[in-house]
């Protein structure tokens, strides 16, 4: 009888993770949903951006403005943390919390610079009087790019409180769930650049 | 498709390390997530990225072919980066997220499609000709 009884409590708890874990998965189809709404944002912005390109009123264009090594190297931080970010997750799925640590890190440094590159561009152009006050070509690009970096810093923030939360508590079921989330969040993102690195820069480079 | 994962059980319980007292337990909703994915699709995005930033510095050939070939590219490296970095299409049936990133697809398609077709036509369809125009000055010199 004991037996039985423990044998039941066993299928009981574990029935109860399964319902627990399929909330889980609920969650990130939920999160998925969100990311791919999110999608309609950067379609408008991308379609405002292209009506606008050549609407320069007199200021520089982006084959004058950009400088394409510098916009190679930003995407090449972004690339690369994504990729590191992929490793997080797969090391999180194995519970090897030191890994996970490291290479969220790593993705952190890396979007960081993607950042502070971003964010350095945006100021050297403004101090040439290039703001988004200039013309309808920068309006559509100030937006639609910080659009993508405002996300991006939002990511970061998650990563730095999500790596305090892992080193605090671990990786239990939810901070896998979040780990898994996050991870979903900048993959996105970089998927995004994709196509300002195509539209805005290099499609803008061969407008010269 | 589930013949490559005989030995796989959509409810698989793993991880019950004595020292876990939150029992990790995993349901896999998706094919499991290898370390050669991410490998494959970042190697094959550098390279996308690559080819892409050459050919525009270099102008290796005419404008439009240029752009044709870029948004190929583009094109190439986010169905690259779906599949292996987000896992769309590797998930069990229902496919969901597969069917939600379409149904997506289809509405950026639309969205942006559809302004960058009206607003190109705009010139077309709202400038008068010069002959209406004309008449319309002369409309309201007679005022």
């Amino acid at each position: 009888m004991g037996d039985l009884a423990t044998t039941s409590l066993s299928i009981a708890k574990s029935n109860r993770k399964i319902e627990q874990i399929e909330n889980d998965n609920t969650t990130l189809f939920g999160f998925w949903v969100y990311l791919m709404t999110d999608c309609v944002l950067f379609a408008s912005l991308f379609a405002t951006f292209v009506v606008l390109r050549n609407n320069t009123f007199g200021g520089p264009t982006g084959a004058q403005l950009f400088s394409m090594p510098y916009v190679l190297l930003e995407t090449m931080a972004l690339l690369t943390s994504s990729f590191t970010n992929g490793l997080a997750l797969l090391s999180a799925q194995k519970r090897k919390v030191k890994q996970t640590l490291f290479w969220m890190g790593l993705t952190f440094v890396l979007g960081l610079t993607f950042l502070s590159l971003e964010l350095a561009e945006f100021h050297k152009f403004a101090r040439m009087g290039d703001s988004w006050t200039r013309s309808g070509f920068l309006s559509a690009y100030y937006t639609l790019v910080g659009t993508h970096g405002a996300h991006i810093t939002i990511g970061l923030l998650w990563m730095a409180v999500m790596a305090f939360y892992i080193f605090k508590r671990g990786i239990t079921r939810v901070s896998l769930k979040r780990i898994r989330m996050m991870s979903m969040f900048w993959h996105f993102l970089d998927v995004v650049w994709i196509f300002i690195f195509t539209i805005v820069y290099l499609f803008g480079a061969l407008h010269a | 498709m589930s013949k490559k994962h005989p030995n796989h059980h959509k409810y698989h319980l793993s991880g019950n390390e004595p020292q876990d007292s939150e029992a990790l337990v995993e349901v896999q909703e998706e094919r499991p997530v290898l370390l050669k994915h991410y490998i494959i699709g970042f190697i094959s995005s550098l390279i996308l990225t690559l080819v892409a930033y050459i050919i525009t510095i270099n102008h290796v050939a005419d404008r439009n072919i240029l752009f044709i070939i870029l948004a190929l590219l583009a094109l190439g490296q986010f169905l690259l980066q779906m599949f292996y970095f987000l896992h769309v299409g590797r998930e069990f049936s229902p496919k969901f997220k597969l069917l939600m990133a379409s149904f997506m697809s289809l509405v950026v398609i639309i969205l942006v499609g559809g302004s960058l077709w009206i607003m190109f036509n705009l010139n077309g369809r709202v400038m008068p000709t010069q002959s209406q125009m004309v008449k319309y000055m002369n409309s309201q010199n007679s005022l």
